[in-house]
């Protein structure tokens, strides 16, 4: 059979499976066990069809691939134009890996009505994964929204205590900024009469669409949308909330997904489109970024509860990302994308994790355990190995991405890369001073002593995850071998756009220019 | 030949007992995690066989994979075999073996033998993968790998809270160090555009050296020193060695004295073609090497139980090794690190077969009088004990003597690290035999009738038992090795040839020579200073003083330490508790960051300044469209009046318009 024959379709398939699945549970009778299956064999199928992608893969290959462009609504001009780069192939790859094992963790923790739950973590699915194959940005945006709305369902449905608050919190917040970016959109239509990535990126460089002094606000109403997807500090106060009340798979797609929309949209819009404007904004940014790596760490290490704790590390993880973006460095990039999987994959873990404990003791509170290594002995080993993967320990999956952030942060400017790096020992910090608190010891509180320890449903969704992080750590050119060229087209396209913005101080473009070449040449060697 | 047999041999026990071994069998458990940490001692075996006839550096990589790569900047899974290496994978495998060999005694009656075994074979994995990677970040592999395991094996009995908090403990510490190291990766990866030794070591070479001032190779050699001091327990980092005593003996004696602490004397062995470029790098080496050489060891003067007395001892030798390297004595702090290996790693085992014989007591004030109950660990400590203080003949002597000379030759202010370290070496004879005296002479002072001691690792509560055959087996191996592991080096001036300085040349000089081209020539070369034997002899003499003073102490006057120890209160007291560098680290670090992120940073700046915003702009916002909510009031008459005003409003902008 000639696979070829579908790559036009591949990313369709991928998108609306999980949806077309949503969609038949709505006729299913209300047996829970049936819409389980269902859910978890429709988002295997998804996952199946969405190896596709790294499969027929050609890394070496500039631009967009399994790329599929019609024309959806002609006036106003929107296309149905979607397609995969190294960026997002994988964290398409992410969304459909996380979900199954999201169906699975669900399976008897669903708090409210079985089938919608299963309905919308499935629509959730399709809109995410349609966030980063869209090469439209009409149905980019349209795809943006619709994720808000089964999450913040998730949250305030299925949620604990104070869930419409956190719900509403972080609808309200990540819809707000959001307009800024449509604000953008609309401004970008408006002068070059397309919604499409490639001809509005094409028209930025070839300079037949002069932003003059729009450039600004157009960078930032993007930025502003990303910032608080992220979230970025100081936009981040919504994800604890979020976090602490969601449903354990809302806070996995939340933390391993969601906010990693808004790091794509920075690489994929920010820097693609406005590199001129990324290079001058930079500076405060990587602050922000920096202040966001220590801030979430340190607030991280006094939390209390363990879920806020996870969702306060991701503030910091996150940072990273921001600043290995906004180091213009191809290892910068590349790591950055990294550490997004790493991040997907061990957060994912860890909120896995914290489920399963909240599944038997209906609490987060770090100081309610205690002894656990004793009760729940193989549970204590899989909750190890994610917070080494998490802390960064080579041959896991987060060292690699944080590595080359640093590196290329450091290349970049000196004093970013000393002040990130810290964070290599903050994370150690939080992490392992909470492993102590929840694990050793004796038991404190004689409801830990009679615990069960993981079953063979939970034991099957947690060994993806850790195999995952190892397989990432120890072998990361699978995934970076794919990243790295649309990484290096950021850094050179920029090159280019540097040189090709009129417009602009010629000082600045030439500085700028300067300081790559000088990096190039010293990554070359001397 | 494949090099990277070698650590991988290690991990398949680990991985086998780890996931299995909870099923297993203890006598299952002991034969997967002898065999394969033993298999790569064979194997490592026969590789020296081939390689001593004819040594010269292999680089094999593993399948050519590349593990990370970026751009121009990459790295290979590669392995690099040398002499430096070769020594290491010996005295690893080999020491570590019979560690492994002591444990299946030791650990018998422990919970959770599965666990230990798997933990120990994971470290044999990454101290392997440290001393055999061919690039810097390989060995990072190792380096934070071996500080995971030391981790895990520190906090192995968690059920005790100090025993999880001094694994924490080390960890953390540790990673400060690896901060240091990771920033010098990161300015090699900036200018040397790889990571890969024999790479970065010939653009070194091709740098002049700064001895004007501070520049690259200062900033990369200080940064390296810094991880050292993390891994090597150096000052200001050493605080989590001591700690580290919470785990097993065997433990202590395989990690924490004769391997996984000498990771940075080897990671700075091996760059000496970086320090020896970097003047001012090497001389902060040669400082804090010998400042903690003598700071730990007066600190080990007054320790009570016996881990902790070797601890600082530990402490205190790792800065002798530190300090050669600072003197550009490489090869002679190599050969400390070798010595020191099976003296220390015997010390410990012996230790931890007298613990074993009380039971779990581990206070020397409740010890004395052993050497009639377990006369095979006392003759075999004794054997050590000499090689630690220096008596001339045992292995000790020969390398803490070559140190201690060289120090002495290093530029015009040699001899004060020569004197210091002569002070030093005169508190090691008098700590080493004051644990000697106390544990083995005099009188036993524990109490025999109770069978339950409140002690650690316990299980045993009858008299001083003799331990069982597996364990002194390694004891008399490692004792013969105390006793004839220096005369591989003995030099010229005594009789010897050197070998084992001839042996390590290649590594050395290579750099040595470059730099000595660039620089004005060190003092390295020929001594023209006194006769190397005067040193020995200074030496001799104060091992034997301090030998001779703890003779006083401990076995003719008893009452003479307690009575120096009231008149010099406050010295006491101070020592006693280690300086209070802790307590000095716990309120001058610990406790402002966990407050300030408390206070300032959550609840203050997160919770009361972000969110509080945030909250009260949403708020406001809810305010104005209740002001808006009440148009819609259903008032059919308020509607018309809205309407009414509308248009009003319409009409007059058409009029301002038109007025236009």
């Amino acid at each position: 059979m000639n696979t070829a024959v579908i790559h036009p379709f591949i990313l369709s398939l991928v998108t609306f499976v999980p949806l077309g699945g949503g969609l038949l549970l709505l006729a299913f009778p209300r047996r829970d066990r049936d819409i389980k299956v269902f859910a978890l064999v429709v988002s295997i199928l998804t996952f199946i069809l969405s190896l596709h992608l790294p499969v027929h893969f050609v890394p070496g290959q500039a631009g967009f691939q399994f790329e599929v462009n019609a024309q959806w609504i002609t006036s106003p001009n929107i296309h149905y134009h979607m397609g995969v780069d190294g960026f997002s192939m994988w964290l398409v790859l992410l969304t459909t890996f996380l979900t199954p094992l999201c169906v699975m963790m669900s399976w008897r923790s669903v708090h409210g009505p079985v089938k919608e739950f299963f309905i919308l973590l499935l629509i959730l699915e399709s809109a995410m994964i349609g966030v980063f194959v869209s090469l439209d940005l009409f149905l980019f945006y349209f795809f943006w929204e619709a994720t808000l709305i089964p999450m913040a369902l998730l949250i305030g449905v299925y949620g604990h205590e104070r869930r419409i608050y956190a719900a509403v919190k972080f609808f309200l917040y990540t819809m707000i900024a959001s307009v800024f970016m449509l604000a953008g959109i609309l401004w970008l239509y408006a002068h070059t009469g397309s919604f499409d990535f490639t001809v509005i990126q094409h028209a930025i460089q070839s300079g037949s669409l002069q932003l003059g002094s729009a450039s600004k606000w157009l960078f930032l109403g993007f930025f502003i949308a990303f910032a608080v997807k992220v979230p970025m500090f100081p936009f981040h106060t919504w994800l604890p909330d979020a976090h602490v009340e969601a449903p354990t798979a809302g806070s996995v797609l939340l933390a391993g997904v969601m906010l990693k929309m808004g790091t794509y949209g920075m690489l994929r819009f920010n820097l693609g489109l406005f590199p001129e404007e990324a290079h001058r904004n930079a500076p405060w940014i990587v602050a922000l970024a920096i202040i966001g790596i220590i801030f979430g760490a340190l607030v991280a290490m006094v939390q209390p509860n363990m879920k806020k704790l996870i969702a306060y590390s991701s503030v910091s993880h996150l940072g990273f990302v921001v600043l290995g973006i906004f180091s213009f460095t191809t290892a910068g990039i590349v790591g950055a994308e990294f550490v997004m999987l790493a991040h997907g994959v061990s957060t994912g873990a860890l909120f896995t994790l914290a489920g399963m404990l909240y599944d038997r003791r209906h609490t987060y509170e770090i100081s309610e355990f205690g002894g656990l290594a004793t009760s729940m002995p193989v549970y204590s080993t899989f909750f190890l190995v994610t917070t080494l993967a998490s802390i960064g320990l080579p041959l896991l999956n987060g060292f690699v991405g944080e590595f080359l952030v640093l590196s290329g942060a450091f290349r970049a400017n000196h004093i970013y890369g000393i002040l990130g790096a810290t964070g290599v020992i903050w994370s150690a910090c939080y992490m392992l001073w909470m492993y102590q608190r929840v694990f050793y010891g004796t038991f404190r509180n004689n409801a830990n002593r009679a615990l069960v320890d993981v079953n063979a449903r939970e034991r099957a969704t947690l060994w993806p995850l850790v195999a995952a992080a190892l397989i990432m750590g120890v072998a990361p050119l699978i995934w970076t071998r794919a990243i790295e060229p649309a990484a290096q087209a950021f850094v050179s396209n920029d090159n280019t756009a540097a040189h090709m913005l009129p417009g602009t101080p010629a000082t600045r473009s030439r500085a700028a220019q300067a300081s790559l070449e000088l990096h190039e040449s010293q990554v070359s060697g001397q | 030949m494949i090099l990277w047999l070698i650590p991988i041999l290690p991990i398949i026990g680990a991985a086998i007992n780890g996931l299995l071994g909870r099923k297993f069998s203890n006598r299952t458990v002991a034969a997967i995690g002898l065999f394969f940490p033993g298999l790569a001692m064979v194997y490592t075996w026969w590789i020296a066989a081939q390689f001593f006839p004819n040594p010269h550096t292999i680089v094999q990589t593993f399948y050519d994979l590349t593990w990370i790569k970026a751009g121009a900047f990459s790295v290979q899974y590669g392995f690099q075999l040398d002499q430096l290496s070769m020594l290491m994978a010996l005295i690893v495998t080999g020491v570590g073996f019979l560690i492994h060999v002591y444990s299946v005694g030791y650990m018998a009656h422990e919970g959770g033998y599965y666990r230990f075994f798997s933990y120990l074979n994971l470290f044999m994995f990454f101290m392997l993968t440290l001393v055999l990677a061919d690039n810097y970040l390989l060995m990072f592999v190792g380096w934070e790998g071996v500080g995971l395991a030391s981790y895990l094996l520190i906090g192995f009995f968690f059920l005790r809270d100090s025993a999880s908090a001094a694994g924490k403990k080390a960890f953390i510490v540790n990673r400060i160090g690896d901060f240091g190291f990771l920033i010098a990766l990161f300015l090699m990866i900036q200018h040397f555009g790889t990571l890969n030794f024999a790479q970065v070591f010939d653009k070194v070479n091709g740098l002049p050296a700064e001895t004007a001032g501070a520049g690259l190779l200062t900033a990369i050699g200080l940064l390296l020193l810094l991880g050292a001091t993390g891994k090597s327990a150096q000052i200001p980092l050493y605080v989590w060695l001591p700690d580290a005593m919470e785990g097993p003996t065997p433990v202590s004696a395989l990690i924490h004295a004769a391997t996984m602490v000498t990771a940075g004397v080897y990671m700075i062995s091996r760059s000496n073609a970086v320090f020896n470029h970097a003047p001012i790098a090497m001389g902060a080496v040669a400082i804090i090497g010998c400042a903690t050489a003598f700071f730990a060891a007066t600190i080990g003067l007054v320790q009570h139980d016996i881990k902790r007395v070797l601890a600082y001892s530990t402490v205190s030798q790792l800065g002798y090794m530190v300090m050669a390297c600072g003197v550009a004595a490489y090869s002679a702090g190599m050969f400390h690190l070798m010595t020191h290996a099976f003296f220390k790693a015997l010390l410990f085992l012996g230790a931890g077969s007298v613990i074993h014989a009380l039971g779990g007591e581990q206070d020397m004030r409740k010890m004395g009088g052993l050497r009639k109950y377990i006369p095979v660990t006392f003759w075999t400590m004794t054997a050590a004990t000499l090689a630690i203080s220096g008596f001339p003949g045992f292995s000790g002597f020969f390398s803490k003597d070559e140190i201690l000379y060289r120090a002495y030759l290093h530029g015009s202010w040699g001899w004060i690290l020569w004197l210091v370290g002569l002070i030093t070496a005169f508190l090691t004879a008098f700590y080493m035999f004051r644990l000697w005296f106390l544990t083995f002479f005099g009188e036993y002072r524990g109490d025999q009738g109770h069978d339950q001691h409140a002690g650690r690792e316990e299980h045993h509560g009858h008299a001083p038992h003799e331990s069982p055959k597996v364990m002194l087996i390694p004891l008399v191996i490692l004792g013969i090795l105390s006793v004839a592991g220096g005369w591989i080096g003995i030099p010229k001036v005594m009789g010897g040839s050197n070998h084992f300085e001839h042996y390590l040349a290649p590594i050395f000089e290579q750099h040595a020579a470059t730099s000595a081209q660039a620089a004005e020539a060190e003092p390295t070369a020929e001594p023209s200073g006194p006769p190397e034997l005067l040193f020995s002899v200074a030496a001799t003499l104060t091992a034997f003083a301090g030998i001779g003073l703890a003779w006083l102490f401990y076995y003719k006057r008893r009452d003479l330490p307690e009575k120096l120890a009231a008149g010099l209160h406050g010295a006491y007291v101070t020592l006693e508790n280690k300086y209070f560098v802790d307590e000095f680290y716990g309120a001058a670090v610990v406790k402002p960051i966990v407050l300030g992120s408390t206070y300032l940073l959550w609840k203050g700046i997160d919770v009361g300044i972000i969110d509080r915003t945030l909250n009260d702009s949403a708020d406001a916002a809810r305010d104005v469209s209740r002001g808006f909510r009440h148009m819609q009031s259903g008032n059919i008459r308020s509607y018309a009046g809205w309407v009414a005003a509308g248009a009003a409003a319409v009409v007059v902008f058409m009029i301002w318009r038109g007025a236009r």
